[in-house]
């Protein structure tokens, strides 16, 4: 439709407006030093935000519901675990806090094939376990979380406050070596997702429609949630948790793009949150200084919007 | 052809369809009928591939259904249940569009826009092709996607009760336009009713069930009489001819 497509481009001057501000904004001291720093800043973003995007909007379509998110599968928790158990068995001069590679490393294969395993087990033992997949995330997700904050109790508390560092999402100290390990999966990832775009679809459909009109679906299922999985692993071994962020951006695509072509509706969400990233780091540095953190005001606004958004979907079902 | 060979399927411990064997004669209508619980859904699941059977096998043309390519399946059966619940922003057209997504992949060629006009003229939606189905009315939106279903163009047509959420109209609207897709474009349609004078009036064959089990598979006339359908749903249900079709009238089945 003509009207979305004025809304992308609209949406696409905004976030290079975002960026460039981002980028040249009252670069003080040495320019060689600070830009560089930033451009590597944008660049996280941008890969965060896709990722974000993408895995929320995919796995919207195949829950059916449009107020989860894919941390619900426990995922934010798997990466809290690794982290923690990290300082808790070696320390955080540890050659796994110290050695970035091996860090990602760790939390993004850790992060991943918990999900395989979730995955495997369930989707032998039922044909479509959605629901129980969900449940069974919740419930990990909280086992974990307890199993962090036990530890994180035990842990001297010197090494807590460094390890504080790595549970909160920043973008201030990404390192650029690893930033293209992430961008290099984040391609192949989108590669694929955008080959399925036509079957997400379809599947949005629900699932006997899907069916009907020759998905394969309980396999794409299984691709769908793996694919979502590596992105959301990806992203947060990159920056930390952040997936809150993806319903925030997905929801406002689906409010403000009319259709339902996932190309589109993934393009508005992955615009959405590459403004929301890079303005509000923009504001965090140049407007509190520093004071504060961008996912806590990611956080915050998005709270609110959730809040808005259970609101409407409560007066909708009256 | 669609054959159903000795298929079981159990939830726990109770067989919801058992041991049911019936071939689907093509260029007819076939009514699956029979009391709340009699399986009929569930069959009509095992066909549709949407559910695995415990024992037993579906044939199209001779080999198993689970072997089918889902696409090649897709050209060849169209399904559509009764509950279609949509968290899309979607216009009518686009959803029967959707129809044609077995044969070109979402980017429609200048045949499939003719199948959607076809499919929509059966249906009647001219004048709501354009707007969301979101908007529409429960009855509106089964007429939506039926016509999706028609703009599949598949040779067999199953339906799990089509005619839930219509009224007296629009069901016989429906109804008719699947006699008219049997009879002119030969197609054959499979449907599950509850109510057996639709039944009765427009199909060639009944397949009745009951608690899982196939009572009688035949042509409509020899399931349509107070004998069989005392039968299959335990109450005296007088049956009377009216213009050559026969009507049963089981509203006041007791009261002699």
């Amino acid at each position: 439709m003509q009207r979305n497509r004025k809304r992308l481009i609209f949406l696409a001057v905004l976030a290079i407006i975002s960026v460039l501000l981002y980028a040249f904004y009252d670069i003080k001291g040495g320019f060689d030093y600070a830009f560089p720093k930033r451009v590597t800043r944008i660049a996280a973003m941008m890969v965060t935000g896709i990722a974000i995007s993408y895995a929320t909007v995919a796995f919207h379509t195949i829950t059916q519901n449009r107020i989860l998110t894919p941390s619900i599968m426990g995922m934010d928790a798997m990466y809290e675990v690794v982290q923690t158990l990290i300082f808790f068995l070696a320390g955080s001069t540890s050659i796994w806090v110290v050695n970035n590679y091996l860090n990602f490393g760790a939390a993004l294969i850790a992060m991943v094939l918990f999900a395989l395993i979730l995955y495997r087990f369930l989707f032998r033992t039922k044909k479509y376990p959605i629901y129980l997949l969900l449940l069974i995330g919740i419930i990990l997700g909280t086992l974990l979380g307890n199993l962090v904050t036990f530890l994180q109790v035990l842990i001297d508390p010197v090494e807590y406050m460094s390890l504080q560092t790595f549970l909160f999402a920043s973008f201030m100290d990404v390192k650029a070596e690893i930033l293209y390990i992430a961008i290099a999966i984040l391609v192949v990832a989108c590669i694929y997702g955008y080959r399925i775009m036509g079957q997400l679809n379809v599947m949005a459909l629900g699932r006997e429609n899907a069916i009907s009109l020759g998905i394969n679906y309980d396999r794409m299922l299984m691709n769908i949630l793996i694919l979502a999985s590596v992105l959301i692993a990806t992203s947060t071994a990159l920056v930390g948790p952040i997936t809150f962020l993806g319903l925030l951006v997905a929801n406002l695509s689906y409010q403000y793009l009319v259709t339902y072509k996932h190309s589109t509706l993934i393009l508005g969400a992955s615009l959405l949150s590459i403004i929301a990233l890079v303005g509000g780091q923009f504001i965090v540095e140049h407007l509190f200084e520093l004071r504060t953190t961008l996912s806590v005001i990611i956080n915050f606004i998005g709270g609110i919007y959730f809040i808005y958004l259970l609101l409407k979907e409560s007066r909708a079902v009256k | 052809m669609i054959e159903i060979k000795e298929l079981t399927k159990r939830f726990g411990k109770k067989n919801v369809v058992d041991n049911v064997s019936i071939n689907i004669k093509p260029g007819t209508i076939t009514s699956f009928i029979g009391p709340n619980g009699a399986g009929k859904s569930t069959l009509l699941s095992m066909v549709s591939r949407f559910l695995d059977s415990d024992t037993g096998e579906v044939l199209l043309d001779q080999s198993n259904v689970k072997k089918w390519k889902s696409n090649a399946f897709a050209k060849r059966v169209s399904i559509l249940k009764q509950s279609n619940f949509l968290n899309v922003r979607l216009t009518v057209r686009e959803l029967i569009s959707f129809g044609r997504y077995p044969y070109s992949k979402g980017r429609l060629t200048a045949e499939d826009e003719t199948f959607v006009d076809q499919a929509i003229g059966y249906m009647n939606l001219h004048d709501m092709e354009d707007q969301l189905i979101d908007e529409l009315s429960g009855g509106q939106k089964q007429r939506a996607f039926i016509a999706m279903v028609i703009a599949q163009d598949t040779e067999y047509i199953l339906l799990d009760e089509p005619l839930a959420s219509l009224d007296m109209k629009h069901s016989v609207q429906i109804m008719k336009t699947l006699r008219k897709l049997v009879n002119e474009l030969g197609k054959t349609v499979v449907i599950v009713l509850h109510d057996i004078n639709f039944a009765s009036v427009y199909s060639d064959r009944i397949v009745a069930l009951k608690d899982g089990e196939l009572v009688k598979n035949g042509p409509t006339n020899d399931i349509i009489n107070p004998q069989t359908l005392s039968e299959i749903y335990e109450m005296d249900i007088p049956v009377q001819e009216q213009n050559g079709c026969r009507i049963c009238v089981y509203f006041n089945a007791h009261a002699n």
